[in-house]
């Protein structure tokens, strides 16, 4: 074999139009049989049932009513389980879109449990978060943390590994009470003073 | 001691990859991080990702020509567009999400955001879907799209282009890129392809007519390989 790597195809802008591929019902078409939703967690998951919402803002202050986005999480016992079935009750992963008017994502989950870093140390809970729109040119990949982990988030390799403390709460979704169980918001700046950490890995 | 075997994936090359902030491209400058990204270790977090080997699509989901009939067969060339998924290895990928996107023979998108003056075609969708096969390969059947006008120069123009999307094995492995057609003269003209730096990188998102996999008096077909990061298998001693 040899030592010769095959350079990885370049990735392009998904868009303006990524919802007739992967959303379809935001871009007002008919949806088929199966979609990636966001309703990773159906109501008989095991854990605690939460709302994820957020907004995504440019640097100009704008919102970004155009963009998708895949999160990938561990289930309520910090497991992945990679197999993606639509009728189990909670799969890892799943899709939104920010809407056009409100330009607001939302997902259905169950908070994540803690994963084991490479070093064995537990990472704090937490959602990977990739976003896709006109206008980025290769996704960004963030995580999601949760306020009401102070203890876990302040020993998580991840969070500790951005330098400048002050950055790393452009990470840490804000815990509100909803009608129907606990809503996480987590707002996502692409540019501008409060970019949010974006990593590569 | 415990030989635990954990997977990493060869780091992302990102002067293969356009850059965030691209201001030919105006979009991208106003959506652009500033500031570096922040480099961190491989954790399963980042080395698993959703497995598609179990999913159940519809009978039409990969064939475009089929799959948004209602009163006849959509307008235009008919094509077939295939390839192998393979990582930088030239391993095969198999159980990938392959998921694609494109306007309609006269450059027209069915979305609600899309009001340039071509038509829809009743009979065209433009969207379709495959899992890899065993060996990393995905085929799609569908009508070859056509160029369309967007507002970034005073006077921009898409090639032809299929948008594609590459979900699994890994959230490392994510890729969102666009397939080109050989030949096409509008190419070297457009600023999302020019934002991809190395022209050789341009000639692997550009599709190749293949005669060989065409059938005769129905479709032409254009090959498009895909490469994704490799995949390592390490050893370590827990
Ligand atoms: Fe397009």
């Amino acid at each position: 074999m040899t030592n010769k790597l095959l350079p990885e195809t370049p990735s392009q802008t998904a868009g303006p139009y990524v919802h007739i591929g992967l959303a379809l019902a935001a871009a007002g078409n008919p949806t088929r049989d199966l979609e990636i939703g966001h309703e990773l967690a159906k109501p008989g998951a095991p854990g605690e049932h939460i709302v994820v919402t957020g907004r995504i803002l440019d640097g100009t202050g704008h919102l970004v009513r155009d963009a998708f986005l895949e999160f990938w999480q561990a289930d309520a016992e910090g497991r992945y389980d990679p197999v993606y079935d639509p009728e189990k009750p909670f799969n890892c992963f799943g899709r939104a879109a920010t809407t056009f008017d409100q330009g607001e994502w939302l997902i259905k989950t169950v908070k994540p449990g803690r994963v084991a870093a490479p070093d064995g140390r537990l990472m704090a809970p937490h959602i990977s978060v990739s976003v896709f729109a006109r206008g980025i040119n290769i996704h960004l990949q963030t995580r999601l943390y949760f306020e009401d982990e102070e203890a876990a988030n302040a020993e998580d390799p991840v969070l500790n590994a951005i330098e400048l403390a002050a950055r790393r709460k452009t990470l840490i979704a804000r815990r509100e009470e909803g009608s129907d169980g606990p809503r996480y918001v987590f707002d996502i700046h692409l540019q501008g003073p409060e970019e949010t950490v974006f990593f590569d890995f | 001691m415990d030989a635990k075997k954990i997977r990493r994936y060869v780091p992302r090359d990102r002067n293969r990859h356009p850059p965030a902030y691209f201001p030919a491209y105006k979009t991208t400058v106003a959506r652009s991080p500033r500031l570096p990204l922040i480099s961190i270790r491989q954790s399963l977090t980042e080395v698993t990702g959703p497995d598609f080997s179990q999913l159940q699509l519809g009978p039409y989901d990969n064939d475009l020509i089929l799959n948004f009939r209602h009163t006849g067969l959509p307008i235009g060339e008919r094509i077939i567009v295939y390839g192998q998924v393979r990582d930088q290895y030239s391993k095969p990928v198999p159980n990938a999400l392959v998921e694609i996107w494109q306007a309609n023979a006269g450059g027209r998108y069915r979305h609600r955001n899309d009001n340039y003056l071509a038509p829809l075609d009743p009979n065209f969708g433009g969207v379709g879907r495959c899992v890899t096969d065993a060996q990393g390969w995905y085929r799609f059947r569908t009508i070859r799209p056509g160029p369309y006008p967007w507002p970034n120069g005073p006077n921009d123009w898409r090639p032809s282009h299929i948008h594609v999307s590459i979900t699994g094995p890994a959230i490392a492995t994510r890729l969102i890129t666009q397939m080109y057609f050989e030949g096409d003269p509008l190419i070297p003209q457009c600023p999302i392809v020019r934002s991809v730096g190395c022209q050789d990188a341009v000639d692997s998102m550009t599709a190749r007519l293949d005669m060989a996999m065409s059938m005769p008096m129905d479709c032409l077909a254009y090959r498009f390989d895909i490469t994704l990061r490799g995949e390592l298998q390490t050893y370590f001693e827990s």
